[in-house]
């Protein structure tokens, strides 16, 4: 009765504050004229902002195309760039390196945080200040964060060459993180687990949380041990949240630009030179805007496939 | 690895309340570092062995807000007397003050840039979500999926044609290239953020305004947006800090005028390189509202950083 009595003094008062004219052609707009209405604006910012220049870069990949001489005879390619591209020794050192980084750095992040999870899941006291210090890495801005590191990789001055000194007793000066073509690859995938880690820890952190006590209780019941809680229990009911996770990074790291680009920018040589940094070499170096164009095209078909591909892998895994 | 409702005084808790503990405080050592070293002088900040205790020093911070010419030191000692620390700071560098420096623009440039963005991004976000939270929409789930694999392009692929986009149209550097540029990368995680948000309030509210005489958009306005107020403002603070933090686009587009302070930060040079407690400065000023947006955001952090996929 009240609550009846309150609904209608909030529809007189949202009548009286509406113009007659107003709230009849506003009353008149249909579901389905307002879904449309909400929906268009973004759309079309999307249409205009990603679709357009993805159909643009398709179509600047079939020519000779430079954005320095914009005005030079445009010559129509046909697949040339494609075939380059794909016979060309740079572009697989790229694929290689980047794969190196994916793989190496996403493997770090889930075994430390998903380590990780499984401590801070055991709620000690004052987990939850612990947990916000950890997370803050990756809240901030991977261009400075590749930056700031360099100044912690210096080999003689730099914090990071003094602590591995301190720990292993060999001279700080005696490695380069970034000079050295063996160990630059390294450095970046440390710099992105010390800056992604939570990210994984978190995720899988709700994995952990998401399992009720009862199912463990149970387990208790049966006599299993601890490691077989853990095999059958905890890893099979973490697996999607982590499999999600890894999705996520996968993505980021495959299209990885910032962070690398301010903390080597490729070198020495091309030994960190992954995808994207090649392609800004390609492309806003060397100025080979068509064939960079046909770069990104393969990049971009290679991100929406294996994310395709995983994405089913990820739903089998949910449905078992 | 048992289950997690074992007793917090047991060994094993300790053990692992330990272990955690050393990792954040190795994970938060370079960081502490790097806002310490915005306090050494640039002589300490690069000593070898490097130094733990050094004498505060505030030159790093003069450094990054002004820009300082070399003089003979006849010249300085010919000059009035100082009239600030800052002037008498710089003056012990045998230097003297030629203006402020950009770093008060490009702030300001990352400021208007992250909000405007995130304005726009969530004011149509929020729009596109409720459609698609409570209206039937046709192919609804493959324009959700479009609106996400917006997400999954190289920054680089998308910036080459908007590059030459951006040329034609005037747009480069400036603020409203870098508004709409961002607004359009953060409308993905903006509409499936408040798709979820939206998704969570009982639709029986909307109802019993409908019934009650609202229209749909009196209904929207006055039921729907102060229930989805917590997860609006969550939104925001994730555009905003994407937008704070993007260097790709702003390093290719901008180059004067609208740039931001990613692309500014590592380029701040002293004498002979990189100034370095300059550059920790003004990376620790850069940091303090990032740090602040966590401890706000951290209800909701698993579901920005996942698109909204996990939500707790």
């Amino acid at each position: 009765m009240t609550e009846t009595s309150t609904l209608h003094t909030l529809a007189a008062r949202a009548g009286a504050a509406t113009p007659p004219a107003l709230a009849a052609r506003v009353r008149g707009l249909s579901d389905r004229a307002i879904a449309w209405l909400f929906i268009t604006p973004t759309v079309l910012l999307l249409l205009a902002i990603n679709v357009f220049p993805l159909i643009w870069t398709v179509r600047l990949s079939f020519t000779n195309y430079r954005a320095n001489r914009p005005d030079a005879p445009l010559r129509w390619l046909g697949l040339d760039n494609y075939t380059r591209i794909l016979g060309d020794p740079d572009v697989w050192y790229a694929m290689q390196a980047t794969a190196h980084f994916v793989v190496w750095s996403i493997t770090l992040q889930v075994l430390l945080g998903f380590g990780l999870a499984l401590l801070i899941n055991r709620r000690f006291r004052g987990h939850g200040f612990w947990t916000t210090l950890i997370l803050l890495p990756m809240m901030l801005s991977p261009a400075v964060v590749g930056n700031f590191w360099t100044f912690l990789f210096q080999p003689q001055t730099g914090l990071f060459n003094h602590v591995v000194a301190f720990v292993t007793g060999i001279d700080p000066g005696s490695f380069q993180m970034i000079g050295d073509v063996r160990l630059a690859p390294w450095a970046i995938v440390l710099v992105d687990t010390w800056m992604w880690t939570p990210y994984v820890m978190l995720i899988c952190l709700a994995g952990l949380r998401s399992i009720p006590d009862d199912i463990y209780e149970a387990a208790e019941v049966d006599r299993a041990g601890p490691l077989r809680r853990f095999w059958s229990i905890t890893l099979p009911m973490v697996l999607p949240f982590l499999m999600l996770a890894v999705l996520f990074r996968g993505i980021e790291n495959f299209r990885m630009f910032d962070m690398v680009n301010l903390l080597t920018s490729g070198g020495p040589g091309s030994t960190t030179e992954v995808a994207s940094i090649t392609l800004k070499r390609e492309a806003f170096e060397k100025w080979r805007t068509g064939y960079s164009s046909a770069f990104a095209v393969i990049l971009f078909v290679t991100v929406f496939g294996l994310a395709n591909i995983y994405v089913k892998a990820l739903n089998a895994v949910r449905q078992r | 690895m048992s289950a997690p409702a074992s007793a917090p005084g047991t060994w094993g808790t300790r053990l692992a309340a330990l272990a955690v503990i050393l990792y954040a405080v190795v994970t938060i050592a370079p960081l502490l570092w790097i806002v310490q070293t915005g306090f050494k002088t640039p002589s300490d900040a690069i000593a070898y062995p490097p130094k733990v205790f050094a004498e505060p020093s505030l030159e790093g911070y003069v450094n990054l807000f002004t820009t300082r010419s070399r003089q003979t030191e006849e010249y300085i000692a010919g000059l009035p007397p100082p009239d600030s620390w800052v002037e008498r700071l710089v003056r012990s560098r045998n230097m003297v003050i030629a203006g402020p420096s950009k770093v008060g623009e490009r702030f300001v440039n990352s400021l208007i840039v992250g909000f405007g963005s995130t304005f726009l991004a969530v004011f149509l976000g929020t729009l596109a979500a409720y459609a698609f939270s409570r209206f039937r929409v046709p192919l609804k789930d493959d324009l959700m999926f479009f609106i996400l694999s917006t997400r999954m392009m190289p920054p680089i692929a998308v910036a080459i044609p908007i590059y030459l986009m951006y040329r034609e149209l005037g747009l480069t550097d400036t603020h409203l290239g870098m508004i709409l540029l961002y607004t359009a990368v953060n409308v993905s995680l903006a509409v499936w953020l408040l798709k979820g948000f939206i998704d969570e309030i009982p639709r029986e509210y909307e109802e019993a305004a409908l019934i009650d005489g609202y229209s749909r958009l009196a209904a929207f306005r006055k039921v729907v947006l102060p229930q989805a107020a917590t997860g609006i403002a969550a939104t925001a603070i994730f555009c905003l800090i994407f937008a704070w933090n993007e260097y790709a686009f702003a390093v290719l587009l901008t180059s004067g005028e609208a740039q931001t302070m990613p692309p500014f930060i590592p380029f701040i040079i002293g004498e002979g390189g990189q100034d370095w407690p300059a550059v920790a400065a003004a990376t620790t000023l850069f940091l303090i509202p990032i740090v602040v947006f966590t401890v706000l955001l951290r209800k909701h952090l698993l579901r920005g950083i996942t698109f909204g996929a996990v939500r707790r």
